[in-house]
């Protein structure tokens, strides 16, 4: 099984890195561009935020409200501290320290998140954190002094990689596709350490894990913990993307963005939160040109609705349904 | 994905079929729309889209001899959702122009993101921030829309000189577009030695009652609103529930069809408001009478208010320099629009209102400005223009360099600079 999971997820890295080129030979130019930077890219920015939901709910059994949250911890750490930001807050660093400093505050973000909510499950624990998603929302947007209040802090352009410039479409898109490959290997890796079993057995179990001996408070704050460092990268590629951040990257539709796509994609597998920020970006794109512009958000509802009523664990649960439809070989 | 893909290329194959038949025709100009379809701001958004429709209709789609595609975003007045927008209008649907967009926050982001173009031009929808043009302006980015802060000009003088009221309250939305509207008030008003409270609040609040529990126990004159949309009803409706009784003095995109046209409670307490701005219900002027005439038979019927609203107007009017522009240079886009652009600087024509607009060297509107009082008649509320100034430019007719001295606009830089000495 997992040496399935990991050949398939291979075969889509392998897609991915051909897909500019296959735009290229598809599309006009600038269009090319922009599926490659705007719909790929920031579909896989977008993914790596609702896979730090994903590990969560898969492994740990936690919906997390807080984590567009914490991407934007590190969106607003790295606006504030870098050079060239307009308002200038503070200043002073380079990106080279800037973004470590970002994914930082992003995990230690993370890890209060989880030690605030580390006694609560379920709609409790959705509850918590949807709340202080909420309040640090609010906090910043009505804070002029760190966080310039409404309009947010601009111009963060990004750095130069090796001589390319990060303003690239296609420096951007291979640099999102590398940390997100990173990153999701790097999940399938540690799910498979002790600190993953032990993870899992508290998902099924933390009564009968706390009885083995293991300290189940500190192992579930540490995931929030990794899910908070997961959440920084992606914030920070967002915040780039969007050359500065505003506190309505970070509010309540941006929240409810990032748990529709790791719903349409499938809770059950990290890889789902991909599939589903993919089929997200795409209808939120384009959805005013298939349908009515001025009804377009119905659509995107529409969507929604089909695939959790069609299929209740997303298009991957979508899809192991229809393997065992047409073959009924090795269901999961 | 494929779907789409796949239409997409049968459509420009079935037109790229069509248009070969024909005699060598020009290729259309592309004009991307975007106005906030979603949001606080949505009826505005959509009041915007209805003028600029009604005046494409107005030309049969053509300037120059070329025809105009008019392609529609939509943003919900967030700055990252509008620069997502502007970016597939460019990238993927193509356009040569962008007319939009609507709100504050918005604007600055696309003047930003219009640096990073080469060979297309944005032409602002009806979004008023005074730092989009006054400080850091790009070059292919152009407003034939005054500001908020011009839209205040006389305002505060009347206020404290004609009303004789030295005290006020003054309600305002937390960010770029009203921090310029109360900058505007604010100068004047301050100048003249009138003393100023401010209560500001997030955009997208709903509930404003602590707010005017405060307001209503303290002793000022008067209580100036500078909300809108949705926003606005809601202060509106939830002042006139809690009693509230002080002399109104209003921002220009509250005393408004797109609030007037609204069913509730805040329309017996806006009766008498007296507010300041691009444009009015009432004015009286020949060619205005005839565009809301025009607007009125086009839709009435089909959801339209009973007179254009400003973000409808500002829209227009922005269009109105677009058209005035491609039809100097005969819908030559050529040479990265060098051209066009130039055109657009040098424009001069007459908004829907029957005011003289022109640029100034930042590629900013001067034009006139309105002192308005909503009145009753023909059985509904309308805003009435009593006075107007002509040729009201970006720092209000003072030097720039004092202006700009002032400082940008913002929450703790409200414009209230005492008498000088």
């Amino acid at each position: 099984m997992h040496s399935r999971v990991l050949l398939w997820s291979a075969l889509g890295l392998a897609l991915l890195l051909v897909m500019p080129w296959l735009l290229l030979q598809a599309l006009p130019q600038n269009q090319a561009q922009f599926w490659t930077a705007n719909i790929l890219g920031r579909g896989i920015v977008f993914g790596i935020i609702a896979m730090s939901l994903t590990f969560l709910a898969t492994y740990g059994g936690f919906i997390s409200l807080a984590q567009m949250m914490v991407a934007g911890v590190a969106g607003y750490t790295l606006a504030i501290f870098v050079d060239g930001a307009v308002p200038r807050i503070a200043g002073g660093l380079g990106y080279g320290l800037a973004i470590p400093l970002a994914i930082l505050a992003a995990t230690v973000m993370g890890l209060i998140v989880g030690a605030i909510a580390v006694r609560t499950r379920d709609i409790y624990l959705l509850m918590i954190t949807l709340a202080l998603a909420m309040g640090i929302f609010r906090f910043i947007e009505t804070n002029i002094a760190w966080f310039n209040g409404y309009e947010g802090i601009r111009n963060v352009v990004g750095p130069d990689v090796f001589g390319f410039d990060f303003r690239n479409a296609y420096v951007f898109y291979y640099i999102a596709l590398g940390t997100a490959g990173a990153l999701y290997f790097g999940v399938l890796y540690l799910v498979r350490t002790p600190f993953g079993l032990v993870l899992q057995g508290i998902r099924d179990n933390p009564r009968r894990v706390a009885a083995l001996g293991y300290a189940v408070g500190p192992h579930r704050i540490a995931a929030f913990g990794v899910a908070g460092f997961i959440a920084g990268c992606g914030g920070v590629l967002a915040t780039i993307y969007n050359i500065g951040i505003s506190p309505g990257s970070i509010g309540l539709g941006a929240t409810v963005n990032v748990l529709i796509m790791s719903v349409i994609g499938g809770l059950g597998h990290p890889i789902g939160a991909f599939v589903g920020s993919l089929v997200f970006t795409f209808f939120d794109t384009f959805s005013a040109s298939i349908y009515d512009r001025e009804r377009f958000n119905t659509l995107i509802g529409v969507v929604f609705l089909v695939i959790v009523l069609l299929s209740p664990d997303g298009l991957l649960g979508a899809g192991a349904r229809l393997r065992k439809m047409l073959g009924g070989r090795d269901a999961p | 994905m494929t779907f789409s893909l796949s239409r997409r290329t049968a459509l420009m194959g079935t037109g790229a079929l069509l248009a070969t038949p024909a005699f060598a025709q020009r290729a259309p100009i592309r004009l991307g729309g975007l106005a906030t379809l979603e949001g606080p701001f949505a009826t505005g958004g959509q009041d915007g889209f209805r003028c600029v429709q009604m005046e494409l209709e107005r030309i049969n789609n053509t300037v120059g001899g070329r025809r105009i595609e008019f392609i529609r975003e939509s943003s919900n007045a967030q700055a990252d959702v509008a620069l997502a927008r502007a970016r597939k209008l460019i990238e993927q649907d193509n356009v040569d122009i962008i007319l939009g967009p609507l709100s504050g926050a918005e604007g600055i982001a696309l003047r930003d993101y219009s640096r990073t173009l080469t060979g297309k031009t944005i032409v602002n929808g009806s979004s008023g921030a005074a730092d989009t043009t006054l400080r850091n302006p790009s070059t292919n980015f152009f407003r034939f829309n005054t500001d908020g802060t011009q839209w205040m000009a006389g305002l505060g003088n009347h206020v404290f000189r004609t009303m004789g009221i030295r005290d006020v309250a003054i309600v305002a939305g937390d960010y770029a577009f009203p921090y310029a509207q109360v900058f505007g008030f604010n100068i004047e008003f301050c100048r003249a030695g009138g003393r100023t409270t401010h209560y500001w609040a997030p955009l997208g609040t709903t509930d404003f009652g602590s707010q005017i529990a405060q307001i209503n126990r303290s002793d000022v004159g008067a209580l100036v609103v500078v909300h809108g949309g949705t926003d606005g009803l809601a202060f509106m409706t939830q002042y006139a529930q809690a009693g509230g009784n002080k002399p109104l003095i209003a921002g220009s995109i509250m005393a408004d069809q797109s609030m007037l046209s609204a069913r509730g409670p805040h329309r017996r307490v806006m009766v008498g408001m007296i507010s300041s701005g691009p444009i009015a219900d009432v004015i009286d002027d020949q060619s205005w009478r005839d565009y809301v005439e025009r607007y009125r038979r086009r839709w009435l019927n089909e959801g339209g208010f009973q007179s254009p609203s400003i973000h409808g107007v500002n829209y227009a009017t922005n269009l109105a320099g677009i058209l005035t522009a491609l039809a100097a240079v005969d819908g030559d886009l050529s040479g990265n629009q060098a051209a066009f652009q130039r055109a657009l600087a040098a424009a001069r024509f007459k908004a829907p209102t029957g005011a003289d607009v022109r640029l100034d060297h930042n590629r900013q509107a001067i034009s006139d400005i309105f002192i308005n009082r909503v009145e009753e008649r023909d059985g509904r509320a309308q805003v009435v223009a009593f006075s107007r100034a002509n040729g009201i430019n970006q720092t209000l007719n003072t030097p720039e360099a004092a202006f700009l001295a002032l400082g940008s606009p913002s929450r703790d830089n409200p414009g209230c600079v005492p008498a000088a000495t």
